[in-house]
């Protein structure tokens, strides 16, 4: 009610000196001009105080004030007067006792996190030999945590509902205000490795992803895993954009990583370059490497590289209306498998070669925006089997996305693909995806 | 791979190694400021002058909703001492990444140099009762093109100027000279522009988006329609039907359009109303010519009553 109190002691204010001024206004000009001023220095402090109520009642109830010099659990008593700035600040309900999960009743409220549902529901149609998907689905309800911890940190969670299950696909901690311009993440989420890695279904150009992620990269999860990520801005020459993502894994990953103890972690570096162009257009180039253990045991591991290159044309006059994305990954996967002895002895995969394998996938994809709600596109896939480098898929997709408003999306995709130069695939999906509440953006 | 301690340690001796190489910032005397739009950066410009080093993210010409978080736009936040953006979720789609990948803990919401201008303002259209997506974008917490307001940009200078004086008190004098300054040459051209638009007050007017209720407020217009039939959603046959006819039930000859919108529909209702598609600037560098805050009333003032004119 504080805040309230603010604004009607300001209108108060605001109509006495007013009305007073005006009783006592002389006819001159100047005294007109200064009253005139006045009333407007009366007019601004009352918007100001709205905007203050605004921000008050945006924040919710504020904890008491901490003494960080002299800290101190006595509790406030009636004697003890609190100062103006003191009494908007505290909430009788706030306890004196610093708990973790913060202020509890209307104070919890306000200070929510803000929460967000995106559902992916695909309707498929056509044959494919080799991984037939339903007929319907609801592929993805991905669920959005979002907030401000501190202000040292913010914390983002992402639950994954699908029909058979839970999976938290992210849920990690940010340190925004590290020294030396360090950023830092802990909990679980999507490595940096390469760009469609760390991209969410819901923000995907496709309704799938690309033969090379699912080979190479682990399929939908990814490079998705428990541990700690450090990114720092580089000097950089002209007007480049550098910047540098070190990451440390559980080694849990999809069936690339697998930690057999807590000493097989999996870590992940990628090196980004940025360069705008011109206003309109740039170019993000991306080198990335990754290593850890694989489901073979702690003595075998898996290597992978990649390099990623996007190109944005986006004419800014113009830019709710046209634009074009063109991106390619290109990864190498190197990996150690026991041998046709070692085979025999331990149990291997079906179908795996033994020995070391050298993989290698690429995607390229075209996405333009011909109209305000319209984009068309296509893609082209080739990648060879993660365990056995002889044999390889090929494919392609068109695409054709309508956007009814900012908040759903409609998706038409056309699938053929060629597994093993044997088994032909052809398909077609429809996608709808639609966001509820507060989605917090993704990086560029 | 089996000693991870190794890795960490590898991995600390990194970081300091970047650290080492990432040239420290400058004990620059000039406060770095970085603001959303141009036309913050305009204001900031008035009241900081040579004091302050003041760089905006968005172009003037651009929509802001929809702006790119590129990389880019990081090296300019990573060593801002103040942020200053426009607030009310007007840049809700692309500022937050940017702030948590800035790696600049002076910037964060809640800490000393992030400064929400909008606290300043009047802000008007704030939704009463329950708002949903069925309403189009609305913003919830009331509209955000509140700087096209003069009253508001001397409420939001004199804002600029208190957080400049919290950051750097010795210029206190300066800051304070600058923004009476300021205030002193607003009040003189606005003067100015009330006299332009005096023989248009009371007109009805249609906008395409809803960016333009504190202009129409401070200059007696009356918006009584959009080509956009809710907030972000593009025109639709129907509703333009219904907008023609209202305009010409109304007599309303003219609508207001922001550059980055289609002119095509505008056009078309121009031709059956008889009436004039009026491309405003919404912000400071929208043309070249536009170089600050003054100069967007002065070019927006001027283009709006040669239309009346030309209308009439």
């Amino acid at each position: 009610m504080r805040p309230l109190q603010i604004l009607v002691g300001g209108m108060l204010l605001l109509t006495c000196a007013a009305t007073a001024q005006q009783a006592a206004a002389p006819a001159g000009s100047n005294d007109v001009s200064a009253l005139e001023q006045k009333i407007r220095d009366l007019e601004d402090r009352l918007v100001m105080l709205e905007g203050q109520v605004r921000q008050l009642k945006a924040q919710g109830p504020q904890p008491p004030l901490q003494n960080a010099t002299a800290p101190s659990a006595a509790p406030v008593t009636q004697a003890q007067v609190p100062t103006s700035q003191e009494a908007v600040l505290s909430t009788p309900s706030a306890a004196d006792n610093v708990r973790l999960g913060g202020a509890g009743g209307a104070a919890a409220k306000a200070l929510n996190p803000d929460i967000s549902v995106i559902g992916d529901f695909i309707a498929g149609a056509g044959h494919n030999p080799l991984n037939p998907t339903p007929s319907f689905q609801m592929h993805e309800s991905e669920v959005g945590l979002q907030a401000i911890i501190d202000p040292y940190a913010r914390a983002d969670f992402f639950i994954s509902f699908g029909e058979n299950g839970v999976n938290l696909e992210e849920g990690y901690i940010t340190f925004t205000a590290l020294p030396a311009g360090f950023v830092a993440k802990a909990g679980k989420m999507r490595a940096a490795f390469g760009k469609v890695n760390t991209l969410h279904n819901h923000v995907l150009p496709w309704v799938d992803r690309p033969l090379v992620s699912k080979n190479l990269v682990g399929g939908e999860d990814g490079i998705d895993d428990a541990g700690a990520s450090f990114e720092h801005i580089l000097p950089a020459p002209g007007k480049w954009f550098l910047d540098f993502t070190g990451q440390v894994f559980r080694g849990d990953s999809a069936d690339i990583y697998t930690s057999s103890n807590k000493n097989d972690v999996s870590v992940v570096g990628h090196l980004r370059g940025y360069r705008d162009l011109t206003d309109n257009s740039n170019l993000d180039l991306g080198v990335s490497y990754s290593r850890g253990h694989n489901l073979f045991g702690t003595d075998f591991t898996t290597n992978l590289y990649g390099i990623d290159a996007t190109y944005h044309w986006k004419p800014l006059r113009r830019s709710i209306y046209k634009s074009f994305i063109g991106r390619s990954e290109f990864i190498w996967r190197q990996q150690n498998q026991p041998s046709l002895l070692a085979c025999q002895i331990i149990s291997c995969p079906l179908n795996t070669a033994a020995g070391f394998q050298r993989a290698f996938g690429f995607y390229a994809s075209g996405d333009f925006q011909f109209a305000r709600r319209w984009f068309l596109g296509a893609r082209v896939d080739r990648s060879d089997r993660a365990f056995d480098s002889h044999i390889n898929d090929k494919g392609g997709s068109l695409v054709l996305t309508y956007w009814p408003s900012e908040f759903a999306q409609i998706r038409g995709q056309y699938r053929f693909t060629r597994y093993a130069d044997k088994f032909d695939a052809n398909e077609a999906f429809i996608q709808l995806q639609f966001a509820l509440g507060a989605h917090g953006a993704h990086p560029f | 791979m089996r000693l991870p301690l190794r890795y960490f340690a590898f991995a600390l001796a990194a970081c300091l190694c970047f650290a080492l190489v990432t040239p420290p910032t400058a004990a620059a005397k000039n406060l770095k400021v970085v603001t959303t739009l141009t036309d913050l950066a305009s204001l900031t410009q008035e009241v900081g002058g040579d004091k302050v080093d003041v760089e905006a993210l968005a172009k003037g010409y651009q929509d802001p909703h929809f702006v790119d978080p590129k990389p880019s736009f990081l090296l300019k936040l990573r060593h801002a001492d103040l942020l200053i953006l426009v607030g009310l979720d007007l840049e809700i789609g692309w500022l937050p990444p940017l702030i948590t990948q800035s790696g600049n803990g002076n910037v964060q919401p809640s800490a000393p140099g992030y400064l929400d201008a909008s606290q300043f303002a009047e802000i008007l259209e704030i939704p009463q009762g329950a708002v949903t997506r069925a309403e189009g974008d609305v913003h919830p917490l009331g509209n955000p093109h509140y700087w096209l307001d003069p009253d508001n940009g001397r409420r939001i200078a004199k804002g600029i100027a208190s957080k400049l004086i919290e950051m750097d008190p010795t210029d206190r004098a300066y800051f304070q000279q600058r923004e009476q300054d300021f205030e002193k040459r607003l009040a003189e051209a606005d003067k100015k522009w009330q006299a332009q638009m005096g023989p248009y007050r009371g007109r009805k007017i249609v906008t395409y988006h809803r960016s333009w209720p504190n202009f129409a407020k401070h200059f007696g217009l009356d918006v009584i329609g959009y080509i956009e039939p809710r907030p972000g959603i593009p025109p639709t046959p129907s509703h333009t039907i219904e907008l023609v006819n209202l305009m010409k039930r109304e007599n309303v000859k003219i609508e207001l359009i922001e550059p980055y919108f289609d002119v095509k529909t505008p056009e078309s209702i121009a031709r059956m109303t008889g009436g004039k598609v009026v491309v405003m600037m919404p912000s400071v560098g929208g043309k070249p010519e536009i170089t600050d805050y003054f100069k967007l009333f002065d070019y927006d003032i001027a283009i709006l009553t040669q239309a009346f004119q030309q209308t009439q």
